[in-house]
């Protein structure tokens, strides 16, 4: 009885590795492999590594559109970072019955879905698109400056922040630091473990987020790594060998990030949800 | 507090000191007060401008129609022409099955997982859990274009079952409209469930594990356990992650339009989709484009009190 439940347990929990590991295994292979091979199921990989990656750079372009990614990526999460921690600071640390209320309603924007604002920011940021070409539509602030501050952020170190020492706070104010000096000087070299996480929920949103992108730029140079990806999906006559190179590219920085920084992102994850 | 009583109560300091220790005092407080509004103001008036002030906008525009910006207010005409659009019909029809099935499927499953893998005497556990989290590392798009692939009509998944003798011939599960709908679904789950995966184990790790013991001596099941123990003891985090999860199933865009493009027909579009396609794909209709949007935060709003009245009813 009990081992039949461990083997039951066992092929359970393979299986469903199994199912989660082969999409990567599959892409990871078929770029080692010529498109045909590709679409005949081949799962050994080949030699055509080098000539998938000289035809992906030489046919689509891929560099301006990590280039427009990593841009976007990085400035929204620096945004991100300072804002919301500011806040979540700001809301735990100067708590007051005001505050505790605008935090509430703040929290009331997790819920609304994007679909709904899509168009009236659309509109705002066409509006602007004369007087400040930089932020009107088909520019990268115009993808950044909606994404940059979100309620969810500012939950997140609220949530965090409840763990941090309020008599540093006060050991900060009696050695003569300013309010924004003990956030700057204290509060944000104790809570790295808590950015570390933030950064890692920002980065990778933001490197893949795809519907405000593909709202908001139009022209091909400004195109981020998932509309290009996107467009080499949905080609008539795909090549699987190039396209698998590039979203295997496109995947490498998140996963990358996510891998180095596991730790910190699973000690944020548990920090918010604790409360 | 004026100076008089300062000096009066502290004679032993000089006065140079005792005037600005009360001085910075008083304006500590007061300022001490006010400066917290100073860190959490950018946060607010940016939430305002791109999360608030569209709502109010949108609202306004589910009353008008026009085409791009020549837009009148048409009172309820865009409400009431909803109920008679196919489109729309089989966009809520398709986004309800995903949510329905989905949702659940996928939070049973990861409350499953993350309770096989909490047993600390489980060989390859962080083999296992790695192994399940790891789609979450993938962006929506290049998933969505990989389950395409693997689901084509001469996809790895057609040879697969094919050599093993489950089917006679190939399935052309994108162009189909239930099976279409099927690979959307096995799409999200694979995606997300372990990502839900770690919130439950994160919550497993601070149940006391002497409930279990005293339930084991009781006579309780794993079956008991289950349900008696780990899911009360979960329920904030599992009404937490269905509500996410039911806000983004409701939402879903990127995998519809990556997968399947909304077709066959009109047989997976999503709701998300739909407004993106009347705003920026057909002759623009923001109007009518807003009240599909509002149909959308009216779901997220009711279906939100549910689960939040359902959790509430079982303590």
């Amino acid at each position: 009885m009990k081992n039949l439940k461990s083997i039951f347990i066992y092929t359970f929990l393979s299986l469903a590795a199994i199912v989660s590991i082969f999409p990567f295994l599959w892409m990871l292979v078929s770029i080692t492999n010529k498109s045909v091979d590709v679409t005949q199921g081949r799962l050994i990989p080949g030699t055509h590594l080098i000539e998938n990656m000289k035809t992906l750079f030489a046919t689509v372009d891929i560099v301006p559109a990590l280039m427009n990614s990593a841009i976007i990526a990085i400035i929204t999460t620096i945004l991100t970072l300072l804002l919301a921690s500011l806040a979540g600071y700001g809301f735990e640390i100067h708590r007051s019955k005001g505050k505790d209320i605008v935090f509430n309603i703040l929290l009331l924007s997790m819920m609304i879905p994007f679909a709904a604002i899509m168009v009236p920011l659309y509109r705002m940021f066409g509006s602007i698109s004369d007087t400040a070409p930089f932020l009107g539509i088909d520019s990268l602030g115009a993808v950044i400056l909606p994404t940059a501050t979100t309620a969810f952020f500012i939950f997140f170190f609220r949530q965090n922040t409840k763990m941090f020492p309020k008599d540093l706070v006060e050991a900060g104010r009696i050695d003569g630091l300013s309010e924004i000096g003990v956030f700057f000087r204290i509060y944000m070299p104790t809570m790295k473990t808590t950015y570390a996480a933030a950064a890692i929920i920002s980065f990778m949103n933001s490197w893949n987020n795809y519907l405000w992108p593909l709202v908001i730029l139009q022209s091909p140079e400004k195109r981020t790594i998932p509309l290009l990806i996107s467009n080499l999906g949905s080609s008539y006559a795909p090549d699987y060998g190039v396209i698998m190179s590039a979203i295997v590219i496109a995947t490498l920085p998140t996963a990358l990030v996510f891998f180095l920084m596991q730790k910190h992102f699973v000690a944020g994850m548990m920090g918010s949800v604790k409360g | 507090m004026s100076q008089q009583s300062t000096k009066k109560g502290e004679l032993d300091l000089p006065v140079s000191l005792r005037y600005k220790e009360t001085r910075r005092e008083k304006n500590g407080v007061f300022f001490r007060k006010k400066v917290g509004w100073l860190f959490v103001i950018i946060s607010v008036i940016a939430i305002t401008i791109f999360n608030f002030y569209p709502m109010v906008q949108a609202f306004l525009l589910s009353f008008q129609s026009g085409m791009g910006g020549n837009l009148e207010y048409v009172g309820f005409n865009n409400w009431q022409r909803l109920f008679g659009d196919p489109t729309f019909i089989a966009a809520l029809t398709n986004t309800s099955i995903y949510l329905l099935i989905q949702v659940p499927l996928m939070i049973v499953l990861a409350l499953f997982f993350s309770v096989l893998l909490n047993d600390p005497k489980l060989k390859f556990r962080g083999f296992f859990r790695i192994a399940i989290f790891l789609p979450c590392v993938t962006s929506l798009v290049a998933y969505s274009v990989i389950f395409k692939y693997l689901f084509g009509i001469d996809g790895i998944i057609n040879q697969f079952l094919l050599n093993f003798g489950f089917i006679s011939q190939t399935i052309n599960f994108l162009a189909d409209p239930f099976w279409a709908k099927v690979v959307i679904i096995l799409a999200i789950t694979w995606r997300w469930t372990g990502y839900n995966m770690i919130f439950y184990l994160a919550a497993l790790q601070n149940v006391d594990k002497s409930i279990y013991e005293a339930a084991r001596i009781d006579g309780a099941n794993a079956f008991q356990q289950f349900f008696q123990i780990t899911v009360p003891m979960l329920k904030p985090i599992i009404l937490f992650t269905s509500i996410t999860s039911t806000i983004g199933t409701l939402q879903i865009f990127d995998e519809i339009v990556n997968i399947t493009n909304g077709g066959p027909g009109n047989a997976t579009i999503s709701i998300s989709q739909y407004i993106y396609n009347l705003s920026f794909e057909y002759t623009p209709d923001f109007g009518y484009a807003s009240t599909v949007s509002y149909v959308i935060v009216i779901l997220v709003v009711i279906l939100s009190i549910i689960q939040f009245r359902v959790a509430g009813e079982k303590k």
